[in-house]
């Protein structure tokens, strides 16, 4: 009698134990993809950020010499400018070696001497307020200097917009993938409800309702998809582990920036392939027990 | 007799568990298994079904289960109209009968135990409240040493008493059965008709579908005779 007290009780659904290895390993899977899109995207949104704080510090002017004017004393005259005006951290005077060095990896040696090699200033703006293209502008035209300001803005929008896109479809991934686990369940719930009517038949005539029959195949689903979940975030976890511990902060690429902060961003999977499998499973077991199973 | 008394109350004992009212019923619109069948069972009543095999008994048992509707007529069960209930109504009646079936229906991967436990885990029970219950149950029918055994490995007149044992073991307000003692010899036969007299005895009105004309003589129950689908008599 003890015994039978301390004793958990049998499942009222028989096992399906080939099937559900199967299921829990496909889920397994999908949760992984998941993982590592959500992982991909932070990666990418962080180095697009990253970039586009660059971009946002940095100003590039071009000076265009007037008459009796040689174009270093222009570039000169256009950095001491610069570096008065509030909010730029410091301007410099860009020397034809050092253009020359930008150009040299694109063009070669041989006709670099040849090139009309444009005067440059680079300006660094002050992080917390920078100066704006506009008031660059107008304090080079005040001091009679013709220049043009290229404040990147256009670079940036760009990798803004990349970044955006790249979440975007890192969300219709995870969706996706949350489709198909959905998909997965249900065909799971059907066949385990069609290998299983009888089972069902002798609890619905002794007494189950619709609703606790469709707890039993949701329950089972649920903590089959939490356990599955666990092992596909699991594995995403270890190798963003390893990369951030091999490659530091940049991991393999400066393009995917890692921090230890992303191994909690998938830390919800389990809870959310419970989720979508429990729904998943209630509403098929449901529709089948409404149309008689 | 491990069963408490549950005595029904002095209006349920005036009410009628059943009452079928001109009902008819076919597998396919060419035959008819019931035909304009009407039958009251007073609550607190013991009838036998009576008939050869064909006549329909099992197919009225699956109507007064809910597990088919009448195609004409209407069906009550403990006074309430049931012919075009709803499916989640169904529960609430389910739980107030106990039906053994001519196939037993036990689930082969659950211990004699957990089998004849079900109704009860099913209404919500605790393993603690019911396992007494459910062990004396067991004692009663002679399986008190099988309760950890699985119904295949059991013999066909095992998993009859087990599912004998199932459907009695929530007291319930009606008991169907289907040849509850087809599958047994004479001396657990009459055991088992004992079992279902003591359980009317507290109030269960008992309907026992049976071919055994001479058991159901000898249990000085009502008995009532299908032929090709309609009740043909009634005998005292």
């Amino acid at each position: 009698m003890i015994g039978r007290l301390l004793r958990n009780r049998a499942p009222l659904l028989p096992r399906d134990a080939g099937g559900e290895v199967w299921l829990a390993g496909l889920i397994a899977v999908l949760c992984f993809l998941a993982c590592l899109s959500a992982v991909g995207a932070i990666c990418a949104d962080r180095a697009a950020h990253g970039w586009a704080r660059e971009l946002r510090s940095e100003a590039t002017v071009q000076v265009r010499p007037r008459v009796g004017e040689t174009g270093a004393e222009a570039a000169a005259r256009a950095a001491q400018t610069l570096a008065g005006v509030e909010g730029v951290e410091e301007a410099e005077a860009m020397d034809r070696e050092s253009a020359e060095a930008l150009l040299r990896p694109w063009v070669g040696d041989a006709v670099l001497p040849d090139l009309p090699i444009p005067y440059m200033v680079t300006v660094r703006l002050e992080r917390a307020a920078p100066a704006g293209a506009v008031t660059l502008s107008r304090a080079l035209a005040e001091a009679g200097l013709d220049a043009t300001v290229d404040d990147h803005s256009l670079w940036r929008g760009e990798v803004e917009r990349s970044a955006g896109l790249i979440t975007l479809l890192a969300v219709a991934a995870f969706l996706l993938t949350a489709g198909a686990a959905a998909a997965a369940v249900a065909y799971a719930t059907r066949a385990g409800m069609a290998a299983q009517s009888q089972v069902i038949g002798t609890l619905s005539l002794n007494g189950a309702s619709d609703g606790a029959i469709a707890g039993l195949y949701q329950r089972r689903y649920g903590l089959l998809s939490a356990g599955a979940g666990a092992i596909g975030a699991l594995v995403v976890m270890l190798m963003v582990a390893a990369l951030r511990f091999l490659g530091g902060t940049e991991g393999v690429t400066p393009a995917l920036p890692l921090a230890w902060s992303d191994l909690l961003i998938v830390s919800p999977c389990p809870l959310l392939a419970a989720t979508v499998a429990l729904v998943a499973a209630r509403f098929t077991a449901l529709a089948r027990l409404k149309r008689g199973h | 007799m491990p069963v408490q008394p549950r005595r029904a109350s002095e209006s349920d004992a005036a009410s009628e568990t059943v009452r079928l009212s001109g009902v008819g019923f076919g597998y396919a619109a060419t035959h008819r298994a019931l035909r304009d069948v009407s039958l009251t069972l007073p609550a607190g009543s013991f009838h036998f079904l009576t008939g050869a095999s064909g006549a329909g008994k099992s197919t009225l048992l699956k109507l007064l289960t809910l597990s088919e509707r009448p195609l004409t007529g209407s069906l009550e069960l403990f006074g309430e109209d049931v012919t075009a209930a709803p499916r989640r109504a169904l529960p609430a009646f389910r739980r107030r009968m106990g039906v053994v079936f001519q196939d037993f229906r036990l689930l082969d991967h659950l211990s004699a135990f957990d089998n004849v436990a079900l109704p009860l885990r099913l209404t919500g029970g605790k393993q603690a409240d019911y396992a007494g219950d459910v062990e004396e149950m067991l004692d009663w029918v002679g399986l008190g040493d099988r309760m950890d055994d699985c119904p295949p490995s059991l013999s066909g007149g095992e998993k009859q008493r087990l599912a004998i044992a199932r459907a009695v073991v929530t007291r319930p307000d009606l008991i169907l059965a289907d040849e509850p003692t087809g599958s047994v010899d004479a001396v657990m036969a009459e055991r088992l008709l004992k079992l279902f007299q003591s359980m009317n005895r507290l109030g269960t009105t008992v309907l026992i579908a049976s071919h055994d004309e001479a058991l159901a003589e000898r249990s000085g129950a009502t008995v009532l005779r299908l032929e090709g689908g309609r009740l043909s008599g009634r005998a005292p």
